[in-house]
């Protein structure tokens, strides 16, 4: 069912964990849902110098939380915003349709956490809680009926 | 086999038994005959399947010709429920059953809902028992069936059945029991228990996929629901699977011929198995009655993890198993019957079903406790529920 790439980043997570003095940390999702991910981020110049994860969920969610590390350590921030979930599936070699709901909670994580990190700054003031949830959710009725 | 795979999954399917195997496999080849021939090869087959009726007869105490062979279990379900249905509107349109039933009857009764049906699906209670006394409660004069499964395919809970089958049979209304789970498991006399209507599939006790049976008491009166040919005293048309019902009746002679000592081995590896977890994991709890449970059922709910990464992990190491999170589902809901038993949403996610079998030994339980406490352990570091402060702490049993 999952490839290859996602079998390797799940039973391998990179950058599992919590960073210490994290400049921005986000957390999406919930248990009621079944996935929850909490991404913290070392910010330096406006640079991701490191990502760490952690996750309950399941293979895909796993494995989209690990790639998304991978994908946004070494980029700067701006850059980091650009990465959708369809960049985290296909980095992955893709996740199987009724999967793909699970790819939004990385890239909402990755946002999360960098709206924690310009409001520390002060760049930003609302304070809208994640929306990552229902986005999932609308995913999963949009799949069945297609 | 590349790899050796520990197989506990029984209740999602078992092998066929090289014995039941070799009975079926002539049924393929010389003895193809259609059974409704009147020439030699087609009266061998029909005496074949009279063979295998009488040995499904004889395994839950009902006579040869109360037993009718189906494609599967829930085929017999959807019939049992839809034929009693339609047949016995009349006297009135409502049913009851259980909210923790197999997809097989919970979505024949969401349909008969569509129909203008009224059903009443009665709770659990935190063990997944049925009460008898809201059996009794839920009774009106316009209700026509219960339907009632024996034991649950997920949690093992066994249902007290034959305490139901007085209620119904004393109040005039035909009792149902999806029996899936329970055959070749727990002793079963339709007649002692006083059920009208029972489903079995063979593909469940060693037998192959593809054929079950539903027992239908005589008088019971109920539709045909496959329409056709005469096969099946006119009830259940199609041309006979007949490799398929010798199969059945040899796996249902064997295990109910071993159902003592199949069940002795099984419940020493299951109570072995839920007595070690206790001891080397914590946050853990046993969904399911802790002895009213099928013998080869184990059902747990590990905190702060989810259900399929835990399945993933046992894989790898080459242990198949199931689980009841939505994950395996592809729905954002975890399994109905967790969340019927009071499980709160996140601790149905987390759950790990284990059903052994008659090829489980001792060793493969020794493996599941060598790995299971280290991979929950790598899923409860990954996990942002879990937090330091729990480390340490012990079960309290």
């Amino acid at each position: 069912m999952y490839s290859e790439k996602v079998m390797d980043h799940f039973m391998n997570p990179r950058n599992v964990g919590e960073i210490e003095n994290a400049d921005g940390v986000g957390q999406v999702g919930n248990a009621k849902c079944g996935d929850i991910m909490k991404m913290s981020l070392k910010i330096e110049n406006d640079i991701i110098i490191d990502a760490k994860f952690k996750t309950f969920g399941c293979g895909a969610a796993v494995a989209t939380s690990s790639k998304a590390t991978e994908l946004i350590i070494g980029k700067s921030v701006e850059e980091a915003l650009k990465i959708s979930n369809k960049v985290v599936a296909n980095a992955l070699g893709g996740l199987p349709p009724v999967k793909m709901h699970c790819s939004n909670l990385a890239e909402e994580a990755i946002r999360e956490a960098i709206e924690d990190y310009k409001r520390k700054k002060g760049e930003i003031v609302d304070n809208n809680d994640s929306t990552a949830c229902g986005r999932r959710c609308e995913d999963i009725e949009r799949l069945k009926n297609e | 086999m590349d790899k050796k795979c520990i197989y506990m999954d029984h209740a999602a399917t078992t092998y066929v038994k090289p014995e039941v195997l070799e009975a079926m496999l002539p049924y393929y080849t010389e003895k193809f005959g259609n059974p409704s021939s009147i020439y030699f090869i087609g009266r061998e087959s029909k005496k074949a399947i009279e063979a295998a009726r009488d040995k499904v007869a004889l395994a839950i105490g009902a006579k040869s010709r109360e037993i009718f062979f189906t494609g599967s279990g829930t085929e017999a379900d959807n019939w049992a429920i839809k034929g009693i249905a339609y047949a016995n509107e009349d006297k009135g349109k409502h049913i009851i059953t259980t909210s923790i039933e197999h997809h097989a009857v919970l979505h024949t009764c969401q349909y008969l809902e569509s129909e203008g049906f009224e059903v009443t699906y009665l709770p659990v209670d935190e063990n997944g028992l049925v009460s008898p006394e809201q059996v009794r409660d839920a009774i009106k004069p316009q209700t026509i069936l219960v339907s009632i499964m024996f034991a649950n395919n997920e949690i093992g809970t066994i249902e007290p059945i034959a305490e139901i089958g007085k209620i119904t049979k004393e109040k005039g209304v035909y009792f149902h029991t999806d029996a899936v789970q329970a055959i070749g498991n727990v002793p079963i006399n339709v007649e002692e228990m006083n059920i009208d209507l029972l489903s079995l599939s063979a593909h469940k006790f060693y037998g192959p996929k593809g054929i079950g049976a539903l027992y239908i008491r005589r008088g019971v009166k109920l539709t045909s629901f496959v329409h056709g040919g005469a096969q099946e005293r006119g009830r259940r048309a199609s041309t006979e699977n007949i490799a398929g019902i010798v199969g059945l009746g040899e796996a249902i002679q064997i295990a109910a011929n071993n159902i003592d000592k199949n069940n002795k081995k099984l419940i020493e590896l299951r109570d072995r198995t839920i007595q070690e977890v206790y001891k080397s994991i914590p946050f853990v709890k046993l969904n399911g009655h802790p002895e009213k449970r099928l013998p080869g059922n184990v059902n747990f709910s590990f905190e702060f993890i989810e259900g399929e990464s835990l399945l993933l992990m046992l894989d790898a190491k080459g242990i198949a198993a199931s689980s009841g999170s939505a994950c395996t589902s592809g729905s954002l809901d975890p399994s109905h019957v967790l969340l019927a038993i009071g499980l709160p949403h996140e601790i149905a996610h987390g759950s790990l079903r284990l059903t052994f079998g008659d090829k489980n030994t001792n060793e493969d339980v020794d493996l599941l406790l060598n790995e299971l406490p280290g991979i929950v352990k790598t899923l409860r570091d990954m996990s942002p529920l879990f937090v330091k402060e729990k480390e340490g702490i012990k079960n309290v049993q």
